[in-house]
């Protein structure tokens, strides 16, 4: 069943139905990237406008890339370079970016909310590439896509989540995506970065401090990356991680023995996973990043290859 | 908009006598089944190119290679055609390089649809040549586009509308000729 979507701003206000429909588009998508060919012209003079105001180096390559190939222009904003350092406000600089005509904002901002906050004051689609603590809907998307390939269903998978939980929009979204289709969690990691108020959405979630006692079982095991300045805040001796809770094989052999490993990268070799099972039979890291290109040109073909809504329904009366 | 039927075009049995025929026809022209592909527009068209391949069997004992083709991302008219586009997949598990295609369809109208499907085969390689065959062409090209083989040639004025009902799709088999009424 076809549905419509106007804008991607979180996992969390959509019906597994509408998810399921966004993996199953995506999978379409997945056999262009095999192609010899890659480049479409399916949205031929359309524009996307990446509005990236924090910095982003594979999601928006990611998303560049997925436009590219499917015949987009992408015009892009670097918040670096940008005037937001010249004290102009985030809906003044998007208002700039929409009035050169773009038909669709990606936008990554620190602030939780911000895409949403713009959607709302702006006629364009606009599609959440990342917000503060919020979501990351195309990560949880491509991590969905991922283990769907490899596990064959969603249902009822044990996943544990290991690292920075409390300051991850990749948990988020993917509890609020893996959680629509009946996962269980256990989330995993330093006493103050595994927020009470997550028990509380719903879903079956777990907390555990202990990784050998969270990897027990587990279907899928997503490793998050250390955000190293955020070590200071209280401060955690980053060996001490290491020791505690870096995803080594000993570990690993805790988990089914068929258990997945994703990480929405970059990925720190050492420091939260170890070396030989990031480059395991069980690590899914690159396939999710080709994933993340069929994710993101379902999305843009979804958002801006459609037609006003007013058309008729005239595709079976073709001939 | 309503349509009406106008009239039947074919049965059940006269759509398995042309796809029986047309088949024939191709392992004619093509002095066999050697270099032969089969490559079905969805959606139509996949049920009748599997259908052509099963006569082509029992034509020549040989199993001739069939693909599934959407051309969706293909569309000159995407934004013209439905509110939200939905990709089906497509499926051609074999290499087209070099290969003779046979582009199999139900309807030939415009000729926009075979352009489409064209450019999709050409973005997994350079076939040795493609042919097309359709169940019915109603005339009303609007492209440099025939068919090497066609079921039933059927004049057509622009209100009317051809409609192929197949079993494997529709769950009943028959050609009609309808017309649209404001």
């Amino acid at each position: 069943m076809p549905q419509r979507f106007r804008h991607m701003l979180g996992i969390e206000p959509l019906s597994a139905e509408q998810i399921a429909f966004l993996l199953d588009q995506s999978k379409s998508f997945q056999d262009i990237q095999r192609h010899p060919l890659k480049k479409l012209a399916t949205l031929r003079g359309k524009t996307v406008a990446l509005a990236f105001f924090e910095p982003s180096t594979r999601t928006r390559i990611s998303f560049a890339t997925a436009a590219a190939r499917l015949g987009a222009d992408t015009m892009n904003l670097q918040a670096e370079v940008s005037s937001l350092r010249k004290g102009e406000s985030l809906l003044d600089t998007v208002r700039t970016l929409d009035a050169m005509k773009p038909d669709c904002i990606v936008m990554r901002h620190s602030a939780s909310g911000a895409p949403e906050f713009v959607a709302g004051r702006l006629e364009i689609s606009m599609i959440n590439a990342g917000d503060g603590t919020h979501e990351h809907p195309t990560q949880a998307l491509l991590d969905a896509l991922t283990i769907r390939d490899r596990k064959s269903a969603l249902m009822g998978l044990n996943v544990t989540i290991l690292g920075d939980i409390l300051h991850s929009r990749v948990a988020r979204s993917n509890l609020h995506l893996l959680g629509k289709f009946g996962c269980r969690f256990t989330l995993c990691g330093p006493a103050m970065w595994l927020p009470r108020e997550l028990e509380c959405l719903g879903y079956p979630v777990r907390r555990v401090a202990r990784a050998e006692e969270a990897l027990e079982g587990a279907d899928v095991i997503i490793v998050l990356r250390v955000q190293q300045e955020r070590l200071h805040e209280p401060a955690l001796p980053l060996e001490e991680y290491i020791l505690l809770y870096q995803l080594t094989p000993k570990r690993l052999g805790l988990a089914r023995p068929d258990a997945l490993v994703l990480h929405p990268g970059p990925m720190i070799r050492g420091l939260e996973i170890d070396p030989a099972v990031a480059d395991g039979p069980q690590s899914c890291v690159l396939e999710q990043v080709t994933n993340g290109l069929a994710v993101r040109m379902a999305l843009l073909f979804l958002l801006i290859g459609a037609a006003s809504a007013d058309s008729e329904d005239a595709a079976d009366a073709a001939h | 908009m309503r349509v009406v039927e106008k009239s039947q075009l074919m049965s059940a049995t006269e759509v398995d006598r042309t796809l029986q025929r047309l088949a024939h026809e191709i392992v004619e022209k093509s002095g066999g089944t050697t270099n032969l592909a089969l490559i079905g527009i969805r959606r139509r068209g996949v049920p009748l190119a599997r259908r052509i391949a099963q006569a082509m069997r029992g034509i020549d004992g040989v199993e001739v290679p069939v693909g599934t083709l959407d051309i969706t991302l293909y569309r000159d008219d995407l934004s013209k055609v439905a509110a939200q586009p939905v990709l089906q997949s497509s499926d051609i598990a074999f290499p087209v390089d070099d290969k003779d295609l046979i582009l199999i369809d139900d309807v030939l109208y415009t000729g926009r649809t075979i352009r489409a499907a064209m450019n999709g085969l050409f973005d997994l390689g350079r076939p040795r040549s493609i042919r097309l065959c359709v169940l019915i062409d109603r005339g009303h090209r609007e492209l440099p586009i025939e068919a090497a083989f066609v079921g039933r040639n059927v004049q057509t004025s622009d209100t009317e509308i051809i409609e192929v009902r197949l079993n494997e799709v529709d769950r009943e088999e028959r050609v009609m000729l309808v017309e649209r009424v404001s």
